[in-house]
């Protein structure tokens, strides 16, 4: 019983500083927006009814929070291991290439079959992308910050050529897009009349199942040994390069199963310039969730959220659907600056005891 | 000589725990005062108060004579208390001199005046015998004059009174004999220096006064003269303590660690150990004596398989693992590393997890893929007990334990998996007494029942002790291989120095 409520207390302990670094979010951009004589208690209640209380805004949001759930999943999988996947972008462009090739090639299968190898293909090109940085810094020792953002351009010019001109272009369209997948291979949709479709299942699946294979299993083990300290790691003969290589593939396979999920339940084709740039979306909901793969749940919300209710907020008070980059970008300085946060709202460490100290004498 | 610092009924709580439980202790100008206390005794926190980074509760300090109350570290140094810590908080890539004079730098017009500062850092270096090259980058300096620049920092911004932390503790014989000689010359000066340890033979070595400190409380407070290392250590720990390691003759069997001619380098690709061989046998303990850095961790890291090898061969047990992974190794080795907090556990995971580092992918703490937690709670439940590990639950983060525990939780582990060679590399570095006693007695207990140890440490006492053969290593090479009954101090001690 004593364990419960010390989870408990731990949870809602964790909770503090990511909850409080959105109220400071939101209070930045409230300045921001009486700054440009609005009036932001509007502005946010519009925010708030364009998100959850409007006509099928709460599916519409769900449907945002999709992508962000996934790519939140992938990015916080990275850190567990101590590697900043900014590849999620580039992963969830080749994912969605990938589902959207199988998407419209295949002809003739049903749905139980060409759904379930569409999504796949996303997540094994979207890992064999994320594998691709994850060699080069086990094997070269080259910065996975660094490759991953050129692997992402990478991406985009792959698609601008596959599609713009290049043999995934539809021949029958005027503008440059691919086919459009079959009736077959698009998700079941959850709700009549919305647009929500079965990737809100699969991601909601995704959470447990990363979470599991995080905490519960030989591999999560060695990637959050790895993460941790990689020389302890290595002397209790774990390979740290092998263990590189597979987080990055399982980081990738999710940002991949993002972009093919994406284009198989919403889109249904593909345009050349596709992604409004999720995967940086991503590194803001793993941090809000601190990597913990319960947490990205209510992160990946709150940004779909933000996402979806900004267009309503814009609509009914003028105020730039911009602001929610403020908001985005206030709450991800806070979460990384926790001192920050606790100097602000006085909350005083677990112990007045330095930690190195702490872990000197054991007191 | 007058009272330099009075500390009067001081208290200090942590949750439940009185780190400070109503301590007195007066130091006198121009002494050197022992503070002397197993880990976690509150020697810490009680040098944490007086150093302005823990408000005490209750009580009272002062300085000269009048109370005094202490903001900050930055307040306890414009008081003249200077604190060399035990980790040594230097910037590497800087010079002697700019490390010295960081903070408190003469500037002309803004840029740093660093022949001013040169010249100064080499008056006082001159002045207190530390011998310090000013201009010579940190990182090129040995551990002993690491420390020294520490001490240097502290006299420059106008120390009278210093705290030394666990000064010993990473340092050669031979380096704490010079540590002492500066010791004795900041005295000669009229500086107090608090001489935080628990290693009893310098205590009795340099110290004018001793305070003895138990679970938060003075327990004794002696001069040399009056006490013995023997009364020391069971003040210290509560108990008799027996300072010397009981041990039988050892019954060699066969040899299960062979080292053929092993070669390797170091991070520069310079050679590190060279032409190295040496057997160990089932059942006995062989000892490398050595003063730190001549090639014993790279020696260490190559039979771990954490470091290639240039020539030569491994042998695990007769087979041949010149070449094999870390992983694979381990199946009949285990290793207690030197450093425990950089290679030896993961101080945020809990001790479950830390038990269970090797072994965690093996049954019956994993079946395929799955971990089975339960079994592992169970296993660190029973290292907790059976290594006397004070611990609240196998939850508990690693990082909480203190220094001496944590290190039993490593040599737990190691030793639980029943290996064919142990290789315990410092197995007792900056534990307490009682731990250092019941480790060493495991190792025994473990040699008795076949195990073949290969003990690589620098405390020369340690190997000496444990040791049924001592092999003398000196730039990477052995230089000699004695039977206990020849390796005596003075003759190992020459060996060690390259004498010989």
């Amino acid at each position: 019983m004593n364990r419960v409520v010390a989870a408990v207390l731990g949870v809602l302990r964790g909770l503090l500083v990511p909850t409080l670094s959105i109220i400071c979010g939101f209070a930045v951009a409230g300045v921001a927006v009486y700054l440009s004589n609005a009036d932001p208690i509007e502005a946010f209640t519009a925010l708030f009814q364009g998100a959850f209380i409007l006509h099928n805004a709460l599916p519409e949001t769900l449907v945002a929070a999709v992508p962000y759930i996934f790519l939140g999943l992938a990015v916080a999988t990275g850190f567990k291991a101590g590697l900043f996947n900014i590849g999620a972008d580039g992963q969830f462009y080749v994912g969605a290439l990938a589902g959207v090739y199988c998407g419209y090639s295949i002809q003739g299968l049903p749905a139980v079959i060409h759904i379930p190898i569409a999504l796949g293909a996303g997540v094994l090109v979207g890992g064999a992308y994320g594998v691709i940085p994850g060699v080069l810094k086990a094997r070269f020792g080259a910065h996975e910050v660094i490759t991953t953002i050129m692997l992402n351009h990478i991406a985009y010019g792959l698609s601008e050529f596959l599609i713009n001109g290049g043999p995934m272009r539809d021949p029958h369209a005027s503008a440059p897009r691919t086919p459009f997948i079959t009736p077959d291979a698009q998700l079941p949709i959850l709700l009549p009349d919305s647009r929500l479709h079965l990737g809100l299942v699969l991601a909601l699946l995704a959470v447990p199942l990363i979470w599991f294979l995080i905490e519960r299993t030989v591999i999560g083990f060695r990637l959050r040994a790895v993460g941790l300290n990689p020389v302890a790691a290595r002397a209790a003969g774990i390979s740290v390069g092998w263990t590189i290589v597979l987080v990055m593939g399982i980081s990738g396979g999710l940002a991949g199963l993002a972009g093919s999920d994406e284009v198989l339940g919403l889109a249904h084709f593909m345009p050349p310039s596709f992604s409004i740039g999720y995967g940086l979306d991503a590194i803001a909901v793993a941090l809000v969730a601190k990597s913990n793969p319960w947490a990205v749940l209510p992160s990946a919300l709150l940004f779909g959220a933000l996402r979806h209710g900004a267009a309503f907020m814009q609509f009914q008070t003028q105020v730039s659907a911009d602001l929610i980059s403020v908001v985005e970008a206030t709450v991800i300085i806070f979460v990384a600056a926790p001192a920050l946060v606790r100097w602000l709202f006085r909350i005083r460490e677990r112990s007045a005891v330095p930690a190195s100290f702490a872990a000197q004498e054991g007191v | 000589m007058g009272s330099a610092l009075e500390l009067r009924g001081i208290v200090k709580t942590f949750g439940a725990v009185r780190a400070n439980d109503g301590v007195d202790l007066a130091v006198e100008w121009g002494q050197v005062h022992a503070l002397l206390g197993e880990n976690g005794a509150g020697k810490s926190t009680l040098m944490n108060v007086l150093y302005g980074l823990v408000r005490p509760d209750a009580g009272q300090i002062l300085l000269d004579g009048s109370p005094v109350r202490i903001a900050g570290p930055d307040d306890a140094i414009r008081r003249g208390i200077g604190m060399v810590h035990q980790h040594f908080m230097l910037i590497p890539v800087l010079t002697v001199a700019e490390n010295v004079v960081l903070g408190h730098e003469e500037s002309r017009q803004g840029v740093l005046d660093a022949a001013a500062a040169r010249r100064d850092v080499d008056q006082l270096s001159a002045r207190y015998g530390l011998e310090v090259p000013p201009g010579t980058l940190v990182r090129d300096l040995s551990v002993g004059l690491q420390q020294r620049v520490e001490i240097l920092k502290a006299l420059y911004r106008g120390a009278r009174l210093l705290i030394l932390d666990e000064p010993t503790a990473v340092l050669t014989p031979q380096e704490i004999e010079r540590l002492f000689e500066i010791v004795r010359g900041l005295k000669a000066e009229g500086k107090a220096v608090i001489f935080i340890t628990h290693k009893l033979g310098e205590v009795m070595a340099i110290a004018d006064q001793i305070t003895v400190m138990r679970r938060g409380k003075v327990v004794a407070t002696t001069v040399p003269g009056e006490t013995s290392p023997a009364d020391l250590a069971s003040k210290m720990v509560g108990r008799p303590v027996l300072l010397r390691v009981e041990k039988g003759p050892a019954h060699p069997a066969g040899v299960v660690l062979r080292l053929d001619g092993l070669s390797v380098n170091d991070e520069r690709g310079q050679p590190a150990v060279r032409d190295v061989s040496l057997e160990v046998r089932a059942g006995e303990i062989l000892g490398v004596a050595g003063v730190s850095g001549n090639g014993q961790s790279e020696l260490v890291e190559a039979v771990i398989g954490l470091r290639p090898v240039v020539a030569g061969r491994i042998e695990l047990q007769g087979k041949d693992v010149t070449h094999s992974s870390t992983h694979r190794r381990l199946e009949h080795l285990s290793h207690i590393p030197a450093d425990r907090h950089r290679m030896g556990a993961i101080l945020e995971m809990p001790i479950f997890d830390n038990v269970v580092m090797e072994t965690f992918d093996r049954r019956p703490f994993a079946r395929g893929l799955i971990r089975m937690l339960d079994p592992v709670r169970r296993f660190a439940a029973r290292v907790i007990k059976e290594f006397d590990i004070r611990a609240e639950s196998p939850d508990e983060p690693m990082g909480s334990l203190s220094g001496g525990n944590q290190q039993k939780v490593v040599v737990g582990r190691e030793l639980s998996t029943e290996p064919a060679v142990l290789l315990a590399a410092e197995p007792t570095r900056g534990v307490d007494v009682g731990s250092i006693e019941f480790i060493h007695r495991q190792l025994i207990r473990r040699r008795d029942a076949g195990l073949g140890v290969l003990l690589v440490s620098s405390e020369l006492d340690e190997v000496l002790s444990l040791s049924d053969r001592v092999a003398v290593i000196y730039r990477g090479r052995i230089v000699a291989v004695l039977d206990s009954e020849e390796a005596d101090r003075d003759r190992v001690g020459l060996l060690m120095a390259g004498a010989a």
